[in-house]
């Protein structure tokens, strides 16, 4: 009843249309189903209104659809409903999810293979490019918001703890001692961390190269386990276990709630996303900057490079083949240095091409904001190896859950690192079993 | 005489039940159907490849020992939650009900927290007790508790169930307060009159004459602690920490919205669907018949 009177509804106005646009001309519209708010928000409409005005073919609706599971769930449900989005923005870690799904997912090689676009794999960063590729190195989604690790610090702790605030510290026991020199100042809260799976363990592994997981971390297929136990993660994860039992390291939660509590000079040091770099802008009462992220110089190898977090743009399979052209044609314009540069320079994430970064270093915009350049400088330090490109475990969702959870219980002192990281490979691996049988 | 009112037409009763016949099937046993058979596939997010894996995913639930805590924490919450919300409005109400002067502006102060979202609910006392930003947090660091619910599962619990509490308190108290003010004045003053104090005419008069409310609130309750106080536990702890406030509604949030993994999480939910039929039938079962209406 409801379906029939929409359906009637939907004609009257295809009329009504029809009879108001006196030149018949078809646009094809091209949903973009995205999870960015606030000021990011505001970009994506800019970009799409500038991609509108730039051809009269196609037009890019940007569709605010809730937070990255929920804009996920959205689009997944809504292409088993028969009514997919033509572009999703899907997070890092569904990634693996993703690209199980072979029939739902036009890879973006391809789409720009078959639309005749120009598209050059060599334009863009490594660490990034890397990330979302398959094996044969061909490019699966379009990457858009990338960010990665970096160590923020309170330059005014640092003064009244009698730290040289313009040497920040660049390995971990160098945090180490710092963040005592800060507790004995009165320093309720010396070092925390945004993320802390993705931080702590994720990119820590890739910064130091070590494996997370077999099969080049997932990427060489799905029987992939993990093996994030390594001597170098139970070493650290220890480490931060006795701070955290000394007060040295205060924990504040999962996710982004620790950056409030450097913003507002609670916490002097704190390692999350380069993504915060506006906020804390726009929020620290103090005087502050960007850091490399800490390494432990006996590691060999060390420092690697980061890797990246952040979300990408999936096309997926249409009825029409006909609006591939179009959201080639999108792609080609995001990818574009002009609109990089003024994403980057405007919200902090990373540029996605060289090209973009040239761009933003011939504008002067790291002399001017000093730091800004660290994230990228951290993702291009070294060549990636198979260790360091990235992760694609099945799952991971959960797996990033349990990591988080067997994490706490450390920082709670109920378990050491050695018997927590043992039991997160444990209950992950249970994780990727169960995803290789439902994908396989 | 016969009491009941029989219907002269033979189809006009089912004619009139068949719109909540129709409601019933299509909400209720349709979906409880496919909830059935989904909880015995396993699936890829997609959909593009379905196994039939009979009776796996519950297997595989029941060999979690963090799904078998779930149902330990579950139980816990949802006795906290409905003792401590039922007897702090019960006892709100009674005072409420014995209050002269402003009687309306307790009233709608007591009222008020029902209007605020579960989620806005839990946010404020997250706010309240963060470890760090807390202002009840202070107070209790200067008492000498070391509060710090991300880490602490106890306190993680006791702050959960003191919003579920505060936000169901309304509710029970405007329910409690109608049902003082229907019993009879003329009751309680015999008993006055035949020399009961207040505690007695409470217990032996007013407390059977509220058991009806107060079994309609308790059923009430115990299906809000399962169910609604989801928004309350995924906005303040998210299960955490160690899934030691994770309920089972929330696990079935997570592992079907968040995971994408409908099977398992089906089977989470035709369990929570058992365990509500069965305390539904244990409650009408035993504790009505204590019920004096």
């Amino acid at each position: 009843m409801a379906l029939a009177l929409s359906r009637a509804l939907r004609i009257v106005g295809a009329i009504a249309l029809a009879a108001a646009t006196t030149s018949a001309y078809a646009v094809t519209e091209i949903q973009w189903w995205h999870s960015m708010t606030g000021k990011l928000n505001d970009k994506v409409n800019e970009i799409a209104d500038k991609f509108n005005a730039s051809q009269k073919d196609y037009k890019v609706v940007p569709v605010y659809k809730g937070q990255y599971d929920e804009s996920m769930t959205a689009a997944i449900a809504a292409y088993r409903a028969g009514n997919p989005p033509q572009i999703v923005q899907v997070f890092e870690v569904g990634t693996a999810t993703m690209m199980a799904a072979k029939g739902a997912v036009k890879p973006v090689y391809q789409l720009m293979a078959e639309s005749g676009e120009k598209f050059d794999p060599k334009a863009y960063l490594g660490a990034v490019y890397g990330y979302y590729a398959d094996t044969k190195g061909n490019l699966i989604s379009m990457p858009f918001n990338s960010s990665t690790q970096v160590l923020y610090v309170n330059k005014d702790a640092f003064k009244k703890a009698g730290l040289d605030p313009a040497n920040p510290p660049k390995t971990w026991p160098e945090v180490e001692a710092a963040a005592k020199k800060l507790k004995a100042a009165g320093v309720a809260c010396p070092f925390t961390t945004g993320w802390q799976s993705w931080v702590q363990v994720e990119s820590f592994s890739a910064w130091h190269n070590v494996p997370l997981g077999t099969k080049e971390n997932g990427f060489g297929g799905l029987d992939t386990r993990l093996e994030l136990n390594g001597p170098v993660q139970v070493k650290h994860i220890q480490n931060l276990g006795n701070w955290a039992k000394d007060g040295l390291f205060v924990y504040k939660g999962r996710k982004d709630e620790p950056l409030a509590s450097f913003t507002s000079g609670d916490c002097a040091m704190i390692t999350t996303s380069s993504g915060s770099y506006a906020n804390i802008k726009a929020n620290a009462k103090f005087d502050w900057e960007v850091a490399t992220l800490p390494y432990y110089p006996d590691v060999a190898g060390a420092p690697q490079n980061t890797i990246i977090g952040g979300a990408t743009l999936w096309v997926l399979n249409q009825k029409d083949p006909a609006v591939y052209k179009g959201i080639a044609k999108f792609f080609e314009f995001l990818s574009s240095p002009e609109v990089q540069a003024d994403w980057h320079q405007t919200t902090g994430y990373v540029p996605i091409t060289l090209a973009a970064y040239d761009l933003t270093k011939k504008q002067g915009f790291y002399d001017k904001n000093p730091g800004t350049d660290i994230a990228i400088k951290e993702l291009t330090n070294k060549p990636p190896t198979a260790n360091s490109k990235g992760l694609r475990f099945g799952n991971f969702v959960q797996i990033r859950n349990i990591i988080d959870e067997e994490l706490e219980s450390v920082w709670s002192g109920q378990k050491t690192a050695k018997v927590a990281l043992d039991d997160a490979v444990k209950r992950g691996n249970e994780q990727i079993e169960k995803f290789q049988k439902a994908n396989q | 005489m016969e009491k009941r009112v029989v219907f002269a037409s033979p189809w006009l009763p089912y004619a009139l039940v068949a719109p909540q016949i129709a409601i019933t099937l299509v909400f209720f046993f349709w979906p409880a159907s496919q909830a059935l058979w989904q909880s015995m596939l396993v699936q890829d997010a997609f959909a593009a490849k379905t196994q039939f894996v009979f009776l796996d995913n519950f297997k595989d639930l029941f060999q979690d020992p963090h799904y078998l805590a779930s149902f330990r924490v579950t139980a816990v919450f949802s006795a906290l939650v409905t003792v401590i919300g039922l007897s702090v409005s019960l006892l709100l109400a009674v005072f409420a009900d014995r209050v002269i002067r402003g009687a309306t502006v307790y009233k709608t102060l007591l009222i008020w927290p029902y209007a605020v979202a579960a989620a806005v609910a839990a946010i404020l006392w997250v706010f309240l007790l963060n470890p760090s930003l807390g202002i009840l947090t202070l107070l209790l660091r200067r008492m000498g508790v070391a509060w710090d619910f991300l880490l602490n599962p106890t306190h993680a619990l006791i702050l959960i169930v003191v919003a579920a509490v505060w936000k169901q308190i309304s509710y029970n108290f405007l329910f409690f307060l109608a049902g003082l003010q229907s019993i009879p004045k003329s009751l309680i003053e015999a008993a006055a009159i035949d020399g009961a104090g207040p505690g007695r005419r409470f217990w032996t008069v007013v407390f059977p004459l509220l058991s009806p409310t107060a079994f309609f609130l308790l059923v009430v309750n115990v299906v809000y602690a399962f169910f609604d106080t989801f928004a309350i536990v995924d906005a303040s702890t998210h299960g955490g920490p160690v899934q030691a406030t994770t309920i089972l509604v929330l696990k079935v949030y997570q592992d079907g919205q968040q995971s994408l993994d409908l099977g398992s999480s089906a089977a989470q939910s035709v369990i929570l669907m058992l365990i509500v039929i069965a305390l539904t039938l244990i409650q009408f079962r035993f504790i009505e018949r204590k019920v004096q209406y």
